[in-house]
């Protein structure tokens, strides 16, 4: 009996190595963690749960029956965070560079599914060379079997990806339906074609890092949420972002204890909004001065400036936040931002977490590159997404709430259940200057009525008033009493129930 | 006594002469420009008059519009504070001929005072001491040494016309006098177009000390003691204390009875300062008068205390002073920092914009001593570009020097500002630096003891393990509050581990924390130990922590894994992780910030007016590169070293925000 039990040490020991010291001092000297380094630093201590260690792939094309190393590039199983459940699997790019062959997939299925079954987030920490090519069709049918999976999860446990190394080709599809994906600046890149290829067929020159690095994604083509400079940061990192969510669509979000007071006034935010309307402000001031604790957790940071999201804690639990952001393009909606809120508002309405938007958003952004864009059909995501949330909805407009952008932004008439105004809002079709010129057209050639007739519309809906007589306007509220106002909201709001028309699935404007 | 004042200022002191007229029952009127609708000194008055757009040429010191304030509100008295109309003798004529009282001294004495040739005259009529030196034309080089014998070497050597060190000598004896007295007539003939020399004292070890005074208008006067501002940056006033801890008392006498003779000299009657240069020898030479309160007066009232702003009141008020000489009291020990909105890792550069946090230490007492904090600031409050970019003035006092100090460490710890770039570190780092502490500081200090300027304080292990055990002592409260969440696997819940590794300023400590009911007991792998105690929670901007029994006071900004935390004028960031956490972390590569040492970074967030060059051009040191408008005023980047521009990613009408590249060199 001891012998035996000897021999699953072996084993497993052998496992453990993956591709062999040699292979993980390169993989060290490249600046990355192994696959299973990287699982401790992702889990509590000593909770990480193996499934499939000794797994081998069946292919015996090209000598490779030769070469079955244990666990064939993948390490997964569960563990927790911070106490609650998380699937995670792990490629190990020592062990034939991580590539996906047949059997690889089926260990990243087989956790999914129990993830999907058991109702906790499925965690992908991706470093991968690509498909197995020895394997040929057999590897493009696990990708294949992952990618239906990734689509049957999804809305149904948190699915997070992080590119701690190469993801290319199909490989990049994956973690594409995840909710989020993130990235380690300098060590990552994704794309569907590398820079050889690109070169072939383009004549373009371009490095892996310009194409696909963590800067590309995070600024410039919205693929990845975030970026992180290292491992140890990126999967601390997540920790965090786990610590927000749900495990699954049918619990409610998390709740833990805080050290703030509900009711904490805070005087500075009565001063937010600045004399001069034309003037910016940081609306991230307002989002972590409402917030417990100041904590804020941002979600595509880098990526169009002019819309904030991201996720913070009220009275414990948590909310997720959308805001308008005048410090970037006067905070109007384009195609950019509204893609990205629509996305995160999507997210918060799969997994029960309510919503909070504050609104100070001047219209949408005219021209041509937004018309040729498409900015009619981006628009109407947003639109489409806060119409259709059936969580907790509370919305504050802090100052300038013009024309469709402010049906758009999650307004009483989209559902909204508490909507508040501070007394700057100015909820109108459009600017007072604009407004003049069309009404008064005829005065258009003397300055001085136009004045008179400016000023006469200002007077008449640069405020919250005339929203507030209608009851588009809940209440309007002091600045300084946001965080106390908004968290008694989303309290009266805890046991919500409001249920869309039942449908196969509605029809978003892709 | 009068029913209404008016406060002809804004900003700290005119809140600060508000509080004391109030104490006093009398009414105050505040005046205000655009830009300080919703400043406090407006809030704090009972009355607050408009008198214009923004800048100071504007408003603060338009005479007319001051006296239509006046007429307004029917003010009986205008206190000037300082700066803006506080030395202007046509205000106080205006004021005169108005029948209004001027909260200060009469037009003559400011007239006096104003001149800087003048007032020495007077003052060596006065027998005041005032710098040796020969102040008509020198014919030769025999007539300059004769004239430096007589003055005593060392002797500087200055051209007429002079300025910037330009024509500037300084000679130790015959010889050095000669060839300086001759190459400064050379340097100021090619460089002015006027070759007049003169020949004054040059004082070595210089401080600056100064001597408040008080007049009435009935031929009465006192002084208040001195007060020494030495530590300056480019003859600003950054640290002042009083007393001085470099006068005995003989020449505080001296000084202070020749300070009185010159304000009776000039006919003074109200509070005025006698400013003097001090060298290493303790003697003391005359420099200038001002006419008006000090910004530094807090530091006189907490070492003797009199409110020197109810003293000027009475006396503008016609009464006799009620406080004798002998009466004057030298109690304890002041320190007044000048927080400045002033960013001193930037070279000091201006930083305005919005105070997003704002929190003073309380008034009152602390520890062994008392804080106060003048201030005309609050949280949510403006740093406007258009006036002086003071955000407080920091005092402490105690019974001696060394407590008065270690009060102001702390209370510069608890202090709050953030939004802005501010001077707090840097004023912190001088509280702890040898010199200050010792007393030994002259005005060069802070060119001599900075010369590359500030780039932070780096703490010796002491220090660094103090912050290390509060550090891990906050990490496990934070860590035990992230396993309480909600929805945890029954059973299988996180343990908190006790053993963590600390890593800040580049070294790192491995560390077991033990924790009970009063605190917790951080074990260092040297076996040495830490006893922490503190009620911090997460989510709270201050620590204050009993570390071995000292006080300590911490700010906390939470960063991945760990802490961002300042104190005592160093900003580290303070990872705390498990062992095996710390292990991983060794394998990271460390990445260097990018090099910019080729790149213009826009210094503050702007506009850019123009770029002057293209790429390929060689640019020339000091050439003017691009001009970027801040707030609407136009400054001009300009290249560091030669140099060819080989990228340009700015062009004129981009909003840039700070430290954005506006182009690269080769």
């Amino acid at each position: 009996m001891k012998d035996i039990i000897q021999e699953l040490q072996d084993r497993r020991e052998n496992a453990r190595l993956g591709g062999g010291q040699k292979r993980i001092d390169a993989q060290h000297a490249k600046g990355k963690l192994t696959a299973r380094e990287r699982i401790e630093l992702l889990l509590d201590e000593d909770s990480f749960e193996e499934y499939d260690t000794f797994k081998a792939h069946r292919c015996t094309d090209f000598g490779m029956e030769q070469n079955r190393p244990y666990g064939d590039g993948v390490v997964t199983g569960w563990g927790t965070i911070n106490g609650r459940m998380v699937y995670v699997f792990s490629q190990d790019f020592t062990v034939l560079g991580g590539s996906v062959s047949e059997t690889h997939a089926e260990k990243i299925c087989k956790i999914m599914d129990m993830a999907v079954q058991n109702g906790a987030p499925v965690i992908g920490l991706n470093d991968s060379g690509g498909a197995r090519i020895q394997e040929g069709v057999a590897a493009l049918g696990g990708y294949a079997e992952i990618f239906q999976r990734n689509i049957m999860a999804s809305g149904v446990v948190p699915q997070i990806s992080v590119i701690m190394g190469p993801c290319a080709g199909g490989a990049v599809y994956s973690p594409a339906m995840t909710d989020f994906i993130f990235m380690v600046k300098d060590s990552s890149y994704m794309f569907v074609t590398g820079p050889d290829v690109v070169k072939t067929v383009t004549n373009e020159v371009v490095t892996a890092e310009e194409l696909g690095g963590a800067s590309t994604h995070t600024k410039k083509s919205s693929v990845a949420d975030g970026a992180f400079e290292n491992d140890v940061e990126a999967l601390a990192e997540v920790r965090r972002l786990v610590d927000f969510l749900p495990l699954n669509n049918r619990e409610k979000p998390p709740v833990r204890p805080f050290f703030d007071d509900v009711t904490r006034l805070e005087s500075s935010l009565d001063t937010l909004i600045p004399e001069n309307p034309n003037m910016p402000y940081d609306m991230k001031e307002l989002i972590t001065k409402v917030a417990d604790e100041g904590d804020f957790y941002e979600i595509q940071k880098d990526f169009a400036g002019n819309i904030i999201t991201g996720f913070i804690r009220l009275e414990g639990q948590t909310v997720g936040v959308v805001a308008n952001q005048p410090m970037v393009l006067a905070g109007c909606l384009d195609i950019d931002s509204s893609r990205k809120a629509a996305r995160f508002v999507r997210f918060c309405d799969c997994f029960e977490i309510p919503i909070l938007t504050f609104v100070d958003v001047p219209g949408f952004l005219p021209g041509t590159s937004q018309e040729y864009g498409g900015v009619i059909k981006h628009g109407a995501k947003l639109l489409f997404a806060y119409g259709e949330a059936t969580v907790p909805k509370v919305t504050v407009i802090t100052r300038k709430a013009y024309g469709g952008a402010y049906d758009v932004m999650a307004s009483k008439h989209l559902r909204g259940d508490v909507n508040y105004a501070w007394p700057t809002a100015e909820i109108a079709v459009m600017g007072a200057k604009g407004a003049t010129e069309i009404i008064h057209r005829a005065d258009l050639g003397d300055a001085e009525k136009i004045a008179a007739h400016t000023a006469e519309y200002e007077d008449r809906f640069a405020n919250p008033f005339v929203a507030a007589e209608r009851g588009f306007i809940d209440e309007v509220i002091q600045p300084k009493s946001t965080r106390r106002r908004v968290s008694k909201a989303f309290a009266m709001l805890r046991n919500k129930q409001l249920t869309n028309p039942w449908k196969k699935h509605d029809n978003i404007p892709l | 006594m009068f029913e209404k004042i008016l406060i002809a200022n804004r900003g700290e002191i005119a809140c600060r002469v508000i509080k004391t007229a109030r104490q006093m029952g009398i009414k105050t009127v505040a005046v205000y420009s655009d830009a300080d609708k919703h400043a406090l000194h407006v809030e704090m008055a009972d009355e607050a008059v408009h008198i214009g757009p923004p800048p100071a040429n504007q408003s603060y010191i338009v005479i007319d519009k001051i006296m239509d304030a006046i007429k307004q509100t029917g003010a009986q008295a205008v206190h000037p504070g300082y700066g803006f109309l506080s030395e202007n003798p046509k205000f106080a004529e205006a004021l005169e001929a108005a029948g209004v009282a001027f909260i200060g001294p009469p037009v003559k004495a400011i007239e006096a005072m104003g001149d800087k040739i003048t007032s020495k005259k007077i003052a060596q009529e006065a027998n005041v001491s005032t710098v040796p030196g020969y102040m008509g034309l020198i014919e030769d080089v025999e007539e300059a040494v004769k004239i430096s014998n007589e003055i005593g070497y060392p002797v500087m050597i200055k051209a007429s016309a002079g300025g910037g060190g330009k024509g500037m000598r300084i000679a130790w004896n015959d010889e050095e006098c000669r060839e300086g007295f001759q190459s400064s007539k050379n340097e100021a003939a090619s460089s002015f177009g006027d070759d007049r020399i003169f020949i004054e004292k040059f004082v070595t070890q210089p401080r600056h000390i100064e001597i408040q005074v008080l007049c009435d208008a009935h031929g009465n006067g006192i002084y208040l003691n001195e007060r020494e501002c030495s530590i300056q940056r480019r003859n600003q006033k950054v640290v002042e204390e009083a007393p001085s801890p470099f006068l005995d008392e003989a020449t505080r006498k001296a000084m202070g009875e020749q300070s009185v003779a010159l304000a009776k000299a000039v006919g003074y009657a109200s509070a005025g300062t006698v400013e003097f240069i001090v060298d290493g020898d303790r003697n003391f030479y005359f420099l200038e008068m001002n006419t008006r309160l000090q910004v530094e007066h807090p530091v006189t009232e907490l070492i003797t205390g009199v409110d020197l702003v109810e003293q000027m009141i009475r006396v503008a008020n016609g009464e006799p002073l009620s406080i004798k000489q002998e009466d004057v009291q030298r109690n304890g020990w002041a320190i007044e920092n000048r927080l400045y909105a002033e960013d001193p890792y930037r070279g000091f550069l201006p930083s305005i914009g919005r105070l997003t946090r704002y929190r003073p230490p309380a008034e009152g007492k602390l520890g062994a001593g008392i804080v106060r904090n003048d201030t005309g600031v609050y949280e949510g409050g403006e740093i406007s570009m258009y006036y002086d970019p003071m955000i407080a003035k920091l005092c402490t006092w105690a019974p001696t020097r060394a407590e008065a100090i270690e009060v102001m460490r702390n209370a510069l710890d608890s202090f709050e500002v953030e939004g802005i770039g501010h001077n707090l570190p840097f004023v912190a780092a001088v509280m702890d630096h040898p010199k200050f502490i010792s007393g030994d500081m002259t005005t060069a200090f802070i060119a001599e003891e900075y010369p590359e300027g500030f780039e932070g304080v780096t703490l010796g292990e002491d220090g660094l393990k103090k912050i290390a055990a509060a550090a891990a002592a906050m990490n496990r409260v934070a860590e035990i509050r992230r396993t309480r969440v909600s929805g945890r696997l029954d059973n299988h819940e996180r343990r908190v581990g006790t053993e963590w590794n600390v890593a800040l300023q580049g070294v790192d400590f491995d560390t077991t924390i033990e924790a009970d009911h009063d605190g917790s007991t951080v074990k260092f792998a040297d076996g040495t130990k830490a006893r922490v105690e503190g009620d911090w929670t997460p989510g709270d901007s201050l620590a204050r922590m009993l570390v071995d029994g000292e006080g300590l006071v911490l700010k906390v900004d939470k960063i991945t894994q760990g802490f961002r935390i300042r104190s005592r004028g160093a900003d580290l960031k303070v990872h705390v992780r498990t062992p095996r956490q710390a292990e991983l972390a060794k394998l990271m590569p460390e990445k260097l910030p990018p090099d910019t040492s080729k790149m213009l970074l826009c210094p503050m967030p702007g506009l850019v007016v123009k770029v002057n060059v293209a790429e390929g051009d060689e640019v020339q040191e000091g050439q003017a590169l691009c001009t970027i408008e801040a707030m609407k005023m136009e400054n001009i980047l300009r290249a560091e070293r030669k140099g060819v521009v080989s990228k340009i990613n700015a062009e004129a009408g981009d909003s840039l925000a700070v430290d954005a590249v506006i182009m690269e060199f080769e």
